[in-house]
């Protein structure tokens, strides 16, 4: 911020000239940059299916309306298998994870050179991966059902369980930890009775909160045929039977909003 | 005398209600590891399988099918790139409108309500829509990765500017500032460099989604993995896989810097 004279009066800048000038490039840069994205994006779009869009959403949603309601027993079965998916998956990812954000963590990994960058880059694999993509692998590899769908989601959920907790752990107060390794306790001792306690909280807050994401993202890994309602759902698309697909959208969003407001619920009756 | 010493247990203390949750748990875990139905001759294979998974990620291949792998990530990039723009755009009067202090009630309760139906909309659901009404392609996957950026991003700035310092802002309407001039001069200053930091990782998750919607048919590297999966052609997929995670890995190091320097 700087007064400059002009002829007669003061005139106010935010800025220093040379800083405005900077900026001003800054942005004909990104706008340029934009330019040149958007133009490489859309060099194969067929403009003629974008303006006939709003056609097609009526046609769709015509089709779409009323749903199937006597669908609806038929996904009881395959929702059950989501939720065991999400569950089952989460119990997993978690376990796993312990051990790893230990590992991860600054304050207690045994080897900062050698131990913590395999552990970092474990979290890093896991969370860049999505669990669709974890699915689509493991169907190649062990065959469709929900044993591919449940190792999915817990390899997806290592890596963001792992990154929380050892954020956690290292922001812990050590002066439990220097109390008890004064008394001569081992490293598992120290672990249980003075980091452990700490991190409990944010743990289990943690864990629910990737129970309630893992739901969200059970409910489409039968896309790529990892058991579950995607199944039904893909099974659904490919006939082009649309008052099925809603009312499957329709329950995936019932499930989504029950299981967050019942993870809500716990974390309020726990912490 | 010595006295056993008993830490006293963290969240449920009496001893009933533990054994009768751990008893109802267990039940649960029978129950539906029952239902999964195992073929332990398909999970030998699948040893087999995964084994040479392993392998090709120790030796990606990435010349075999390099065009393909560059096209996706071209589309891929791009489609993050502006979507993650476009999103910003159009987050900012979303998310000012849905921030209590500074918004109307009327207005706030739309723009909430518009997050909300964002943000619970899975990006694969969309996607699936979205191409059926705008054809396959980079197109759709643009305006649904959009429509995910707008609901998170709204969502996070109204929190910020929910949670803003309030000396400032009456300092600057008490100079007669008019309501353009209060966002400017007092609340975005406030709010930018976690701002910045949100965008960034904004760019990062689109990126990372545009790989799973081109499963479903919209563009992007997605559709190459699973062409490369589909094959069997695991060191292809592995090439793929770890050039995300590269990318992925550099979005977190320039994050981190361009917040230092944002500051």
């Amino acid at each position: 911020m700087v007064h400059l004279t002009s002829e007669e009066e003061l005139i106010w800048q935010k800025r220093m000239r040379l800083k405005a000038w900077l900026w001003w490039f800054a942005w004909l840069f990104c706008i340029s940059f934009f330019m040149m994205c958007w133009q490489t994006m859309t060099r194969d779009t067929m403009w003629v299916f974008i303006y006939d869009a709003p056609t097609q959403a009526y046609d769709l949603l015509d089709r779409m309306f009323p749903p199937r309601w006597s669908y609806l027993p038929t996904l009881l079965k395959p929702l059950w298998d989501t939720l065991n998916i999400a569950t089952i998956g989460t119990l997993i990812g978690i376990i796993l994870a312990f051990p790893i954000a230990f590992l991860a963590a600054r304050t207690t990994t045994p080897s900062v050179l050698f131990v913590r960058p395999i552990a970092l880059f474990i979290i890093v694999a896991s969370r860049s991966i999505n669990s669709l993509i974890w699915a689509l692998l493991l169907v190649a590899i062990l065959g469709p059902g929900l044993l591919a769908g449940i190792i999915a989601i817990a390899f997806r959920s290592i890596g963001f369980v792992a990154k929380l907790l050892y954020e956690a752990i290292e922001e812990v107060d050590q002066t439990p930890v220097e109390a008890l390794s004064a008394t001569g306790a081992s490293t598992l001792q120290v672990i249980d009775y003075a980091i452990v306690p700490q991190i409990l909280p944010s743990f289990i807050g943690i864990s629910l909160f990737r129970w309630d994401i893992n739901i969200r993202e059970s409910t489409i890994l039968g896309l790529v045929g990892a058991g579950g309602i995607g199944l039904e759902l893909q099974a659904s698309l490919s006939i082009l039977a649309w008052p099925q697909v809603i009312l499957i959208v329709l329950l995936i969003f019932a499930t989504v909003i029950f299981s967050e407001a019942l993870s809500a619920k716990i974390r309020q009756a726990i912490l | 005398m010595m006295r056993a010493w008993h830490r006293p247990h963290y969240i449920i203390p009496q001893a009933k209600w533990r054994w009768l949750l751990w008893a109802c748990f267990i039940l649960y875990l029978i129950v539906a590891t029952g239902s999964i139905d195992l073929h332990w001759s398909r999970v030998l294979e699948g040893f087999e399988r995964g084994w040479r998974f392993v392998h090709a990620f120790l030796h990606p291949n990435f010349t075999t099918r390099w065009s393909d792998i560059q096209s996706g990530m071209i589309e891929s990039l791009t489609m993050s790139l502006t979507s993650t723009f476009v999103g910003i755009l159009l987050s900012i009067p979303v998310g000012i409108g849905a921030a209590s202090n500074i918004s109307t009630k009327s207005i706030y309760a739309l723009c909430r309500f518009f997050i909300s139906i964002s943000r619970s909309m899975q990006e694969v659901i969309v996607a699936i829509f979205l191409v059926a009404l705008f054809g396959f392609g980079t197109f759709a996957g643009f305006l649904t990765l959009t429509f995910a950026t707008i609901g998170f991003l709204a969502k996070l700035l109204a929190e910020e500017i929910e949670g803003i310092h309030k000396a400032p802002l009456e300092a600057i309407r008490a100079t007669g500032a008019s309501w353009l001039q209060t966002l400017h001069y007092a609340i975005m200053p406030q709010i930018m460099p976690r701002l910045v930091g949100l965008w960034l990782y904004r760019f990062d998750i689109n990126f990372r989604e545009s790989a799973v919607i081109g499963i479903v048919g919209a563009g992007g590297i997605g559709a190459t993995l699973n062409t490369a999966i589909e094959r069997y052609e695991y060191d292809s997929a592995a090439a793929v896989l770890l050039l995300i995670i590269a990318i992925v890995f550099l979005c977190e190091y320039v994050s981190g810097y361009l917040r230092k320097w944002f500051i």
